[in-house]
């Protein structure tokens, strides 16, 4: 799943207008993944600017 | 809040701005909606505008919303050179360097004024949608749930939008056509005042730029935007950033960061759909050689709420009805600006730093009566037969 890293987003957005699935948003600053709709891609984690999101293995 | 109004706009960055007071000006009732807790900020922009474009908007410009006037401008190579474009030569390409916290906030204020109902950190959550027309929004507001009805809905929700997604319109932007930026807002900096920088080259900033935008005194945008394919691990934008800013502004104090993404993507394949017209960013009309978004945001705002009136006034709102926008903006200065330059951006992605350093070398003594990005290709082109070849493709772009 898709770990945002949350005290280095600062909720730009950039990352959901590449996420081929719309499986993120930012909700009242807060960015969040919707894993069951994620298909693990990784395009948002090369995207993001400040490195704030992370492929992790667990489920 | 009411529960139904003529127009609904999700969205309170310029487009939407301009689009709620162009339709309440039309006498429509009109809502805007906007996430977060104020308008303005936080800021996602190095706040560049050129001064014949704001002027298209306003006789006056408000003092507060300048931070400086921009009068010239450097363009950097790989190889050290520069180009330099003198106040003599900027002619039509003098500008400002806004301060948008102020600026749009005032025009939400603008709109106000014109009659629009402002919400902020009132979210759109989903659309509504009957017979595949769009009716309006669910809206999450002070706790609770809502449905917000409208003859017509703008999307103006910029470029992260899912308003349209919601409504069944991808707007996904490809990975290598999103331009993933960083940005500090940096004091105590040696830069000279009214004059913006910009490099080029694979090292500093691969398949995009960086630049540097005075905001006063010692004090400037300092940024940059590469390519979403060029983005990995230890090579972010925030990455390039922290480099050039060690070897150039050491002793230099960042008094925020901000992070983003322009679309250098051509727009979505149509703009409209019943009931719904989408504008500015999230129609993806930022400009894709220099990620220029506000005019485009501005300009296609105040024609939605023109065109959404008319329409209403008709009581069609149907896409058939609404392509009037479409076609309108398409055929516009900007529209074709915006084709013209996305043929141009392809093949300049592609250029290799001895590439860059040979054409930016060709121009470097070059005086041009009058400068405009348009006029500086032209020439690009012209002193570069052989290796912008490409380019004669888009020779119909020059005549
Ligand atoms: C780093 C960077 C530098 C830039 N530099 C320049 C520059 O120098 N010059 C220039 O012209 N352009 C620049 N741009 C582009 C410019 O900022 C945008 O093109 C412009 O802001 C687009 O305006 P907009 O109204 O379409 O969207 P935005 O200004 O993004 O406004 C969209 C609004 O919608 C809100 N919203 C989103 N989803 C919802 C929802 N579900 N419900 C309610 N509200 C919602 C957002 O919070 C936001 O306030 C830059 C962009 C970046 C990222
Ligand atoms: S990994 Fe892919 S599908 Fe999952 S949130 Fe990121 S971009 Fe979307
Ligand atoms: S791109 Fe990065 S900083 Fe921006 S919202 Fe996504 S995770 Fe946060």
């Amino acid at each position: 799943m898709i770990k945002v890293r949350r005290e280095v987003c600062c909720y730009c957005g950039a990352c959901i207008s590449v996420c081929p699935e719309g499986a993120l948003e930012l909700i009242d600053a807060y960015l969040s993944v919707e894993n069951e709709t994620c298909k693990m891609c990784n395009i948002c984690v090369r995207v993001c600017p400040l490195g704030a999101l992370e492929a992790s293995d667990e489920e | 809040m009411k529960s139904e109004y003529d127009v609904l706009i999700v969205g309170g960055g310029p487009g939407g701005a301009l689009a709620a007071k162009a339709a309440s000006e039309n006498g429509l009732s009109v809502c805007i909606i906007e996430k977060r807790p104020a308008i303005g900020a936080p800021v996602r922009c190095a706040e560049g505008i050129g001064e014949d474009l704001i002027s298209e908007f306003f006789d006056e410009l408000d003092p507060k919303w300048i931070s400086t006037k921009i009068e010239g401008a450097k363009l950097i190579s790989p190889d050290n050179s520069c180009f330099y474009l003198s106040p003599e030569m900027a002619g039509n390409e003098v500008g400002y360097v806004l301060d948008r916290k102020f600026f749009d906030r005032d025009l939400i204020w603008q709109a106000v004024e014109a009659g629009a109902e402002c919400y902020v950190k009132a979210r759109a959550v989903d659309a509504i949608v009957e017979n595949g027309a769009i009716k309006g929004a669910i809206v999450e507001y002070a706790g609770e749930t809502r449905e917000i009805r409208a003859s017509i809905t703008i999307a103006a929700d910029g470029v992260e939008s899912k308003f349209s997604r919601y409504c069944g319109i991808d707007t996904t932007v490809p990975l290598r056509e999103l331009e993933t930026c960083a940005q500090y807002l940096m004091t105590d900096i040696d830069i000279e005042e009214g004059i913006t920088v910009f490099y080029v080259g694979r090292e500093v900033a691969p398949e995009g730029y960086l630049w540097i935008f005075p905001k006063g005194k010692r004090t400037a945008n300092v940024g940059i935007g590469i390519s979403g394919t060029q983005s990995k691990n230890g090579h972010r934008a925030k990455d390039y950033l922290d480099k050039y800013i060690k070897e150039h502004f050491p002793e230099g104090k960042t008094i925020e960061l901000i992070a983003g993404g322009v679309s250098a993507c051509e727009p979505l394949e149509c703009t409209v759909a019943d009931g719904l017209i989408i504008v500015g960013d999230a129609a993806r009309v930022s400009d894709p050689i220099t990620g220029g978004g506000i005019y485009n945001a501005m300009y296609t705002g105040r024609l939605a709420g023109q065109i959404a009136s008319k329409c209403i006034k008709s009581g069609d709102f149907s896409k058939d009805k609404l392509m009037e926008y479409d076609k309108t903006w398409r055929s516009s200065k900007m529209g074709k600006a915006l084709e013209r330059n996305y043929q141009i951006k392809e093949v300049f992605v592609k250029l290799n730093d001895k590439q860059l350093n040979s054409i930016l070398n060709s121009v470097s003594n070059l005086v041009m009566k009058e400068f405009s990005t348009l006029t500086l290709i032209r020439e690009i082109v012209k002193l570069n037969p052989k290796l912008l070849k490409e380019l004669t493709s888009l020779k119909k772009y020059f005549e």
